[in-house]
C-alpha cells in the first residue's frame, strides 16, 4: 500500500497540468469523505463536515498570517489539529444522537459556523480573504508547475497515509465494535462497550481528517470564505462517501477522482447543466450500485459467512410493503 | 414599542409563507419518512412558474387579480403532477432503503431541479410583482403595510386549519395518520399505503409550490433560493419536530420571529441566530417541541 502510494506520488511527474490540479482536488476531498466514511460505519451521517474543513482551513489561514509559517506540511498538521479539538469538544455531545437527528445536528452546527463566518467582517466576511503559497521543508517554489506538483505530492501522500491507517482502523478491535453499533447500539452496550465512546473516537477521526482536508484545500485555493462549511458543500462529501460505500478504503479516491473528472468533463461540455449530470451520476450509483463503487472489487463480507446467512439476509430485506 | 410591533408584524409575515413550505415538508416526512432536501427546489419552482403565469397575463393587458388566480392555478396543477411523477416515477425504487440514502436521493433531485430551473429560467433575476399591490397599502398603528403581506397572513392560517382539520377529523385524514404511526400495521388493515404515499408526496410538493407562488410577488426568482429556503425550513421541522403540523406552526412562528428580529436588530446573524434556536432545541429536545418519544423496537 505505501508503494501504491509511492506510485501516485511519482504518477504526478507525468500527468498534464490539468490532471494533477484535479487530482489535488480530489485527494484533498478524499480524505474528509474518508472521514465520513469512518464515522458511516457506525451508522451516523455528518451532513456537517463542513464545520471541521472551515475550522481546519480558517485555522491555519489565520495561524499561517500570524506567526509566518508556510511549511504545507506543518500547515496540514495545524489543520488536523484545529479540526480535531473542535471535534473533541463536539464529539461527546453529539454522540447521543442518532440516525436523522445526528445528521440534522452535525447539519445546525455547521450552519451556526457558517453564520457566524459571514458576520465576522475580521475575516472578510463572506468575501474570505487570501493566503500565500505554501513551502515545503525549506523549499519555496516559484515555478507553478513545480509548486503545483509539491501541492499534490502532499496531498495525495498525507492522503495515502491517513486511508492505510483507516485501512487498519477497520480491522482493528474499534473499526469492528464500530459495525457493531451501527447493527445494534443496544446489545452493544448490553456486552459492556459504550457505543457512545465508539461514536465520539470515530467522530473525532473524522474531524482531523476533515481539518486536514480543510488545511489542504486553503493550500489548493490560497482563499479561504465561508462557503467552506455551507451545507452544499458538507452535502458533496457526503455524495463522495456514498458513491464509495463504506466497504474499501480505496474505493474513496476513486469515487472523488471520479466525481471531479464527471464534474470538469461536464463543466467543459454541459457547462449549465454540469448539476443536472451529477445528480443522475448519483441516482444511477445508488440505484445500481447500492454499495458504492467499492462493491465492485470487494466481495460482499455477509456473503462469506455461509449460504444460510447469505439468505436470512435475502429475506429480511425481501420484506416490502 | 412601535419597533416592537413591527417586528412582531414582520415576524409574522416570514412565518406566514414558512409555515406553508415548512408544513410539506412535515407531511412528507410523517408518512414517508424521507426528509425531502428537493422540498426547497419546489419552492421555487412554484415561484418560477408563478412568475410566467403573471408575466403572460399582463402582457395580455388582464388585470392582476386574473394573474394572481391564473398564478395559483397553473402552479397548483403544475406542482402536484411533477410530485405524482416524481414518487411513482423515482423515489417509489428506493422505499425500504436506510433513511440517509433516500435523503441522498433526494439530495440527487435537488441538484436536478437546480439545473432545469436554469434551463428554463436562466440565471437572470425573475420579478412578477404585479399582483404585489393588489391588497393596495394599509396603515397600522401608523406603520404602512403591503396589504399583500398582510392577506398572507391568514391565507396560511386557513391553510394550516385545513390541513389539521383534514388530517383529524376526516376518515382520509385518519388513514393518513394511521399510516404515520405505523405504516406495518396499516398494510395489514387493508390500508392502500402505497397510494397514501404518492398522495402524501404530491400534496407536499403542492405545499411548498403554492408558497413559492405566493411569495413570487414579493421577491426576485434567481439561482440559489431553493438552498436557502429548504435551509430554513429543515430548521423549523426540527425545532417543532418532524411530522408535525403544530410543530411547523411553532416552529414557523419562532423563526420568523428570530428572522424578523435579528433584521431588526442585527442584521446579517439572521441565519447564525436560527440554527443557533435549532441547535438548542435539539440539544434539550432532540425530538423536536412536538413529537412524543417512541419506543425503541429493538
Amino acid at each position: 500500500m505505501v508503494g501504491l502510494v509511492a506510485a501516485a506520488t511519482l504518477c504526478g511527474r507525468v500527468l498534464p497540468t490539468w490532471t494533477l490540479s484535479l487530482a489535488t482536488v480530489a485527494a484533498s476531498n478524499a480524505l474528509i469523505a474518508l472521514g465520513i466514511v469512518v464515522l458511516a460505519r457506525t451508522g451516523n451521517v455528518s451532513f456537517g463536515q463542513g464545520l471541521f474543513f472551515a475550522a481546519g482551513g480558517y485555522g491555519v489561514a489565520l495561524i499561517a498570517n500570524a506567526w509566518d509559517i508556510a511549511d504545507a506540511v506543518v500547515q496540514v498538521i495545524v489543520g488536523a489539529a484545529c479540526g480535531g479539538l473542535l471535534g473533541l469538544m463536539i464529539g461527546p455531545l453529539i454522540a447521543r444522537y442518532s440516525g436523522i437527528f445526528f445528521g440534522m445536528l452535525t447539519l445546525a452546527l455547521s450552519m451556526v459556523f457558517y453564520g457566524a463566518l459571514v458576520k465576522s467582517t475580521a475575516l472578510g466576511g463572506s468575501d474570505g480573504f487570501n493566503v500565500g503559497r505554501p513551502s515545503l521543508f525549506g523549499m519555496v517554489f516559484t515555478d507553478p508547475r513545480e509548486a503545483d506538483f509539491a501541492l499534490y505530492a502532499v496531498s495525495v501522500v498525507i492522503t495515502g497515509f491517513a486511508g492505510i491507517a483507516t485501512a487498519i482502523l477497520f480491522h482493528s478491535e474499534l473499526g469492528l465494535v464500530s459495525l457493531a453499533v451501527r447493527e445494534n447500539n443496544l446489545r452493544v452496550e448490553y456486552l459492556g462497550i459504550s457505543a457512545k465512546r465508539v461514536v465520539t473516537i470515530n467522530f473525532v477521526i473524522a474531524a482531523i481528517f476533515a481539518g486536514a482536508s480543510g488545511a489542504l484545500a486553503l493550500m489548493a485555493q490560497r482563499h479561504i470564505d465561508p462557503q467552506f462549511a455551507y451545507w452544499t458543500t458538507s452535502g458533496e462529501f457526503v455524495f463522495v462517501a456514498i458513491l464509495a460505500g463504506y466497504q474499501s478504503v480505496a474505493a474513496v479516491f476513486v469515487a472523488s477522482m471520479a466525481l471531479e473528472l464527471v464534474r470538469s468533463f461536464s463543466n467543459l461540455y454541459l457547462p449549465n447543466t454540469w448539476q443536472l449530470v451529477l445528480g443522475v451520476f448519483l441516482l444511477g450509483v445508488i440505484l445500481f450500485l447500492p454499495r458504492g463503487i467499492g462493491s465492485l472489487w470487494t466481495r460482499d463480507e455477509r456473503r462469506k459467512s455461509g449460504p444460510k446467512a447469505a439468505t436470512k439476509v435475502a429475506t429480511k430485506e425481501g420484506v416490502t410493503l | 414599542m412601535n419597533f416592537f410591533l413591527t417586528i412582531v408584524l414582520d415576524g409574522l409575515i416570514q412565518a406566514s409563507w414558512l409555515f406553508i413550505v415548512a408544513l410539506g415538508l412535515t407531511l412528507v416526512f410523517g408518512v414517508l419518512k424521507i426528509l425531502n432536501i428537493a422540498h426547497g427546489s419546489f419552492y421555487a419552482l412554484g415561484a418560477y412558474i408563478a412568475a410566467t403565469a403573471v408575466t403572460i397575463v399582463a402582457a395580455h393587458g388582464l388585470p392582476p387579480s386574473v394573474g394572481f388566480v391564473a398564478m395559483l392555478v397553473s402552479v397548483a396543477s403544475i406542482a402536484s403532477s411533477v410530485g405524482l411523477l416524481l414518487e411513482r416515477g423515482l423515489l417509489k425504487m428506493f422505499y425500504g432503503r436506510d433513511e440517509v440514502v433516500l435523503l441522498l436521493v433526494t439530495y440527487a433531485v435537488f441538484l436536478i431541479l437546480e439545473d432545469i430551473t436554469k434551463l428554463i429560467w436562466g440565471v437572470n433575476p425573475i420579478y412578477a410583482t404585479q399582483p404585489y399591490e393588489l391588497f393596495g397599502n394599509v396603515a397600522f398603528a401608523g406603520l404602512y403595510y403591503v396589504g399583500y403581506d398582510l392577506v398572507l397572513i391568514p391565507v396560511s392560517v386557513a391553510i394550516g386549519l385545513a390541513v389539521w382539520f383534514s388530517l383529524n377529523r376526516t376518515i382520509t385524514g385518519k388513514i393518513v395518520l394511521a399510516v404515520i404511526h405505523n405504516e406495518e400495521m396499516s398494510v395489514s388493515m387493508g390500508v392502500r399505503v402505497r397510494r397514501v404515499y404518492a398522495v402524501a408526496f404530491a400534496f407536499g410538493v403542492l405545499l411548498a409550490a403554492l408558497a413559492g407562488a405566493l411569495t413570487a410577488p414579493k421577491i426576485s426568482m434567481q439561482p440559489g433560493l431553493s438552498s436557502d429556503v429548504i435551509i430554513l425550513s429543515f430548521a423549523i421541522v426540527v425545532i417543532g419536530g418532524l411530522g408535525s403540523v403544530e410543530g411547523a406552526a411553532v416552529g414557523a412562528v419562532l423563526v420568523g420571529l428570530a428572522r424578523a428580529a435579528s433584521v431588526h436588530l442585527l442584521p446579517q446573524a439572521e441565519l447564525f441566530m436560527i440554527y443557533l434556536i435549532m441547535t438548542g432545541v435539539l440539544m434539550l429536545r432532540p425530538e423536536g417541541l412536538f413529537t412524543r418519544e417512541t419506543a425503541r423496537r429493538i
